[in-house]
């Protein structure tokens, strides 16, 4: 027997609005979130900071609390893992082979962490960070006067090692490119960081390759090759994150650097959607095709995936956009800068801690990284996003209000 | 527990108790209350939890940061009266504490 079900695979940002959004669109039927986290949907963004200090706890970071999903009949199945998916039957099965019936399906699968298989990985204290049983882990480790070594100077790791020094650490963090941060922005940003990292007495290496982890029983040293290996008491792994599409691509489904979704959230097969982490989709401002590791696409595809369940008909062309808290940094980000041209900086990167770069290509801004500056990013999303002309010369000028750079384009 | 009243733009009322601690913008996402979107979590880094506070509460909420008054100037249709509302943190005081939501946070 079919009841009507809408079973959703995957219960952290994507998934827990999705639920929600049909709810608000109109869907009265059952709706079944599947997670294989013991956890209703939490904000992910804090475990790198308050909630890896231990400022904040499970039910500060939960999105919802358990009760209003109880209000709105929203069914979780937590701490579950699905083996598979039948499409042909219409049934999600689990690992302890029962089955689900549903009419129909999202996946929100998210991503897991990319992980080194080096030498020593599997000694005590080498450790990831991407949910809140990562964060618990790493944890215990953490006293003032320790010796963190952070491999990945990404966004992730750049924060974990601002929120270790903050907690009296020595941080070392090891990268293996020739600046931080660089698959994402401008050497002046990169140059930025790093000096805000170093004054607040971080150890930055750039062109460092890990090679192994020495240590008996727990880590003691992080090797890299014919280099002096670092010391460490704790090894915090950020070398970015894969996407899980192996439930969809066994399914049959398209997958290509994620679960192959049109602009309305629909995968290769019309009677299942995809949102977030997990998914490939087209951006119309950018002309591709992309994977996004953010919370706004997560949200934002979730709520068009919802709607087309719904059976409307919204497209997903929402302008991507990203922050990073670190130390006293509000880091926003709108857009993308790949295949920038140009870079206009409009402050002083070189000195104090508010500035903000313009990417352009042919003389269009298509990505703004803010710091401390948050009408740069408000504003730099409308110029990007309505694609106005701007003025380089008054985009320099810290003295020209950057609101006004509105109202000549 | 204290109570926070939403008013919609399309003249939707919500009465909701809100835990003393928590935010405006987390009473309205815990209720599903679409007004507000609340894409950073409350990190003030987003503006879609902007409202609107009640002229009879304004000045009984501790003022905005420098930070949040940048991100404020930024907002469609900015209000003397507007405030992002994960930056309101809800207490027994506030009891009674009306906002209302705009039309749209994009």
């Amino acid at each position: 027997m079919t009841k009507s079900c809408c079973v959703i695979i995957g219960a952290s940002h994507a998934g827990g609005q999705l639920a929600v959004s049909l709810r608000q669109e109109g869907w009265d039927q059952k709706i079944l979130v599947i997670g294989d986290e013991p956890y209703l949907p939490y904000n992910r963004p804090p475990l790198s900071k308050t909630f890896l200090s231990g400022e904040k706890h499970v039910e500060d970071l939960l999105i919802r609390p358990e009760a209003q999903y109880e209000k709105v009949d929203i069914d979780f199945m937590l701490g579950q893992e699905v083996s598979r998916i039948d499409r042909t039957n219409n049934l999600v099965i689990l690992d302890n082979d029962t089955d689900i019936s549903y009419s129909s399906l999202a996946l929100t699968t998210g991503a897991r962490v990319r992980k080194l298989d080096l030498p020593g990985a599997d000694l005590k204290g080498v450790l990831y960070l991407r949910d809140i049983s990562d964060a618990e882990q790493i944890q215990p480790y953490i006293a003032p006067g320790k010796k963190a070594v952070i491999v990945g100077g990404g966004y992730i790791g750049l924060e974990t090692a601002a929120m270790l020094r903050k907690l009296g650490l020595e941080v070392t963090v090891l990268e293996t490119a020739d600046r931080v941060l660089n698959r994402v922005t401008a050497p002046e940003m990169s140059a930025f960081y790093t000096r805000i990292h170093e004054e607040e007495g971080v150890r930055i290496v750039t062109g460092a390759g890990v090679t192994g982890f020495a240590g008996y029983n727990r880590v003691r040293e992080v090797l890299c090759g014919d280099s002096d290996p670092f010391p460490a008491d704790l090894v915090i792994i950020g070398v970015g994150v894969i996407p899980n599409t192996e439930l969809a691509e066994e399914a049959g489904l398209d997958v290509d650097n994620g679960i192959c979704v049109d602009g309305q959230c629909r995968t290769s097969d019309p009677d299942i959607v995809a949102a977030g982490d997990c998914t490939n989709h087209y951006n119309a401002f950018y002309q591709c095709r992309l994977r996004l590791e953010s919370v706004q696409n997560a949200m934002d595809q979730a709520r068009v995936a919802a709607a087309t369940l719904c059976g409307k008909s919204n497209a997903y062309n929402a302008l991507p956009w990203f922050w990073s808290d670190q130390y006293d940094l509000k880091l926003q980000i709108a857009g993308l800068s790949n295949g920038y041209d140009e870079v206009v900086l409009r402050g002083d990167p070189g000195a104090g801690r508010k500035f903000s770069a313009f990417y352009f290509k042919n003389d269009q801004v298509i990505a703004v990284d803010a710091v401390n500056s948050p009408q740069e990013f408000m504003v730099g999303k409308q110029i990007i996003s309505k694609s106005l002309a701007v003025d380089k010369v008054m985009l320099e000028d810290t003295s020209v209000p950057i609101k006004s750079l509105l109202t000549n384009a | 527990m204290p109570v926070v009243t939403y008013i919609s733009q399309d003249g939707a009322i919500n009465e909701i108790e809100v835990t003393s601690g928590s935010s405006v913008m987390q009473g309205a996402v815990d209720n599903m209350i679409d007004g507000i979107v609340a894409e950073c979590g409350g990190s003030c880094s987003c503006a879609t939890c902007h409202c609107f506070v009640d002229e009879a509460w304004v000045e009984k909420i501790p003022p905005a940061s420098e930070m949040e008054k940048d991100m404020l100037e930024c907002v469609l249709e900015p209000q003397e009266n507007s405030r992002l509302s994960c930056q309101i943190k809800v207490t027994d005081e506030l009891d009674g504490l009306v906002v209302r939501l705009p039309e749209s946070q994009f």
